[in-house]
């Protein structure tokens, strides 16, 4: 199809109904349409996803704050806050960018265009997923988050420590309300810090830290989970459509590159619910 | 599709991703700076900083969707059948957030149960049950 699309697809309904009517309801294709319908059932299953994430966390005393959790970035640097989210925001950011360029190369029928632009897409997500394993390796193998078990905690009164973790803590430091804390495990064993309240009602007495809100760990592991298994059939699929631009098989189609600009419909929406989990897990 | 040349529409494209690369550095700086992280001794309410990133979110949406699905270029009907129905989830985030502080009030209710004759309770009456330490 050619860029000159209203005077085209008049022509091309007329000698080639694409939908059995004759005439195309929203002058949109069947597999365009089917795909926005899809895509809207899909921003609801995210969006419950999401919601009862707000509701568990607004049902909380206290929440493991981001940019104390999300703190870490490939290196072994510590205390760098958000900015390897903010990395993995920008890949998938760019490979929308490059998505947009392979479907404006379709319009014009320019198949290497297409390839190399669709090969960049595919690296860009592969790139995002290698980043989440990354985190996710990091969440579970060194500081020991599971669905079950969130060792990020807050502290809810201010208070002086008993004992150092032998890493940023060390005896005698003192806290505010509202700071956070990661319980280290060795050995198998959890050792959460003792220390001593200074305000509140527990005012004078020796406590103990104690593990963050359990649904932390759940909610995160399975909304960013969901989030990249979406990634990662992505991926898949821009990959199958890459090789057969390649082989040629739209240039014989009626339809030209519409399957470039379908699968690219489906990347933009991954990359549209990446904004949102990223406003909640992270900015918030 | 189609309305525009290929020219404008690579123009349009790199005008969008820098926009949207903006505001994600605009977000996450000004999330680190409301927190105390940038400058030391200075914070911002975390009303104004999450008010502000959720309206940047949804402008950010609004690129996506606009420009790069080109929503913008399609006729009002298929905009209609597919943004409308979004607008149910408006109730849903109203009714479940404060599902979430009912829940909350009914834990510290049960955790330190008010003095009997107070009226203000929202836990519901007759609730025997105790909620161990970190129950969720």
């Amino acid at each position: 199809m050619a860029s000159d699309t209203m005077t085209d697809q008049h022509h091309h309904t007329e000698t080639q109904p694409s939908w059995n009517g004759g005439s195309e309801p929203f002058k949109a294709s069947y597999g365009k349409l089917m795909m926005w319908y899809f895509l809207l059932s899909d921003a609801f299953t995210f969006s419950g996803f999401l919601i009862a994430y707000g509701a568990l966390r607004f049902s909380m005393p206290s929440w493991p704050v981001p940019d104390f959790v999300f703190s870490t970035f490939p290196g072994d640097f510590h205390h760098k806050p958000l900015l390897f989210v903010t990395l993995m925001t920008f890949i998938l950011l760019a490979s929308s960018f490059t998505m947009v360029r392979a479907v404006q190369e379709g319009h014009r029928e320019n198949k290497m265009g297409v390839v190399k632009w669709m090969l960049w897409t595919i690296i860009g997500g592969a790139a995002f997923l290698g980043c989440q394993a990354w985190e996710w390796n990091t969440l579970m193998g060194k500081e020991h988050m599971s669905v079950k078990i969130n060792p990020f905690g807050s502290h809810t009164e201010s208070g002086t420590y008993l004992e150092g973790d032998g890493h940023d803590i060390k005896e005698g430091d003192t806290f505010k309300a509202g700071d956070s804390y990661l319980i280290h495990k060795h050995d198998g064993e959890w050792h959460p810090l003792k220390y001593r309240a200074d305000d509140g009602v527990d005012a004078g007495k020796e406590k103990q830290q104690q593990f963050g809100p359990k649904a932390f760990g759940a909610l995160f592991f399975f909304i960013t989970g969901f989030h990249g298994f979406h990634v990662l059939t992505g991926v898949i699929f821009l990959l199958i459509i890459c090789v057969n631009s390649y082989t040629g098989l739209y240039v014989s189609r009626k339809n030209g590159y519409e399957m470039v600009e379908k699968i690219g419909l489906y990347w933009h929406f991954v990359d549209l619910v990446w904004v949102f989990v990223f406003l909640l897990f992270y900015l918030l | 599709m189609g309305h525009l040349s290929y020219e404008s529409s690579k123009t349009i494209a790199t005008k969008t991703i820098l926009i949207l690369a903006f505001i994600t550095i605009f977000e996450v700086v000004f999330a680190l700076l409301g927190k105390g992280y940038l400058v030391d001794g200075f914070y911002i309410s975390g009303w104004i900083t999450g008010g502000m990133m959720i309206l940047l979110s949804i402008v950010k949406a609004y690129l996506i969707v606009y420009e790069f699905m080109h929503m913008k270029y399609e006729v009002p009907g298929l905009v209609r059948t597919v943004l409308f129905p979004t607008l149910l989830l408006v109730w849903a985030i109203i009714a479940f957030l404060a599902e979430g502080r009912y829940w909350l009030g009914s834990r510290e209710n049960v955790k330190n149960p008010p003095a009997s004759g107070t009226s203000s309770s929202s836990a519901p009456q007759g609730m025997i049950y105790e909620l161990p330490e970190n129950s969720l």
